[in-house]
């Protein structure tokens, strides 16, 4: 176990919690985009470049994206009745 | 059960648990440890028998291609439920397109200037991604979602992306269903021109160079395709459809 994987193993555990005790689902949402980052660092530490990958552009944008965006629908529903 | 009575129950069990945890960590061998018969007979294959140098893409789209058929179609069953619960709830054709029509306000700067940069090169890097899957890590999925993102990424600076002819959002719908047809073809195919289904039936080449490795390409750029066109349809559904400039042409 590398000091870098150690490191990698913490970012995780830090990010994780920090996405659960946001109180603002938006700021959330931007917090679990750093979650999603630091799980692709994990990944590559741990000789998985390909998930890695995957992960990099999925945890980071398109899940946050997604997200936002049915947070948006979510409001305009509610406002509207 | 008073509050204090409750934390100080909760506090001992997740001290107990953590114990065990701490001691079963520690008691694991270590990473890569022990290496199993599969972790050295795979890589050994794709290269002998494939011609693969990405045993990861070896395995997930030739040795154990079939449960890569079922994620696929995994990916395309959501995308299509997304639009079709999205569409249905959507008022009214003309409410829907004024509101498709409303402008966003202008994104910063920095914004543009980053969209405008990098919207060629990601491009290209997604696509550099889905064709070398088979040669360095990477592949059809990986490189599917940095074309999504490089859609997204020109959306977010405020261009909206339009076609004469066409309308954007159908021609991603075909790309979707295209990219999912063109895997259960190759699969089909297997069965037709070898012995069984997801067989890899094309000449292997040399390893190293573009066109080696069968099939595998060829799925690559079915699922990159099918991807990129599944994730970008899903966020133009979430956006009610103003990711594509889809004005209708007197044409």
């Amino acid at each position: 176990m590398t000091v870098l994987q150690v490191v990698a193993l913490a970012a995780v555990a830090v990010t994780g919690t920090a996405t659960v005790l946001m109180r603002d689902v938006v700021r959330q949402v931007v917090v679990l985009g750093f979650f999603g980052l630091a799980l692709a660092v994990l990944f590559l530490v741990f000789a998985a470049p390909d998930v890695a990958l995957s992960q990099i552009v999925v945890g980071s944008t398109v899940v946050p994206a997604m997200l936002l965006l049915t947070l948006v629908k979510l409001h305009r529903s509610r406002r509207d009745g | 059960m008073s509050t204090g009575a409750r934390r100080a129950l909760v506090v001992a069990g997740l001290a107990g648990l953590g114990l065990l945890a701490v001691w079963a960590v520690t008691g694991l061998p270590d990473f890569g440890h022990p290496i199993g018969r599969y972790g050295v007979l795979a890589p050994q294959v794709a290269l002998a028998k494939r011609h693969v140098t990405d045993a990861v893409g070896g395995v997930t789209f030739d040795l154990r291609g079939l449960d890569t058929l079922g994620e696929e179609l995994i990916l395309f069953c959501a995308a299509v439920g997304a639009t079709v619960l999205l569409r249905a709830e959507r008022p009214g054709e003309e409410e829907a397109t004024e509101e498709s029509q409303r402008v966003p306000p202008r994104p910063a700067g920095a914004l543009r200037a980053l969209g405008a940069g990098l919207g060629g090169p990601l491009l290209v890097l997604g696509a550099y991604v889905v064709v070398h899957g088979h040669l360095t890590p990477g592949g059809g999925f990986q490189g599917g979602v940095i074309l999504a993102a490089a859609v997204l990424l020109v959306y977010a600076a405020g261009q909206l992306i339009g076609l004469e002819h066409v309308r954007a959002t159908t021609l991603v719908e075909l790309a979707e269903a295209i990219g999912a047809a063109a895997f259960v073809i190759v699969a089909v195919g297997g069965l037709v021109f070898a012995t069984a289904a997801m067989a890899n039936f094309l000449p292997f080449g040399t390893s190293g160079s573009l066109l080696s490795g069968g099939t595998i390409p060829v799925l690559n750029i079915a699922v990159g395709v099918e991807v990129a066109a599944g994730i970008t349809l899903i966020l133009t559904e979430l956006l009610g459809r103003a990711l594509f400039d889809d004005r209708e042409e007197d044409s």
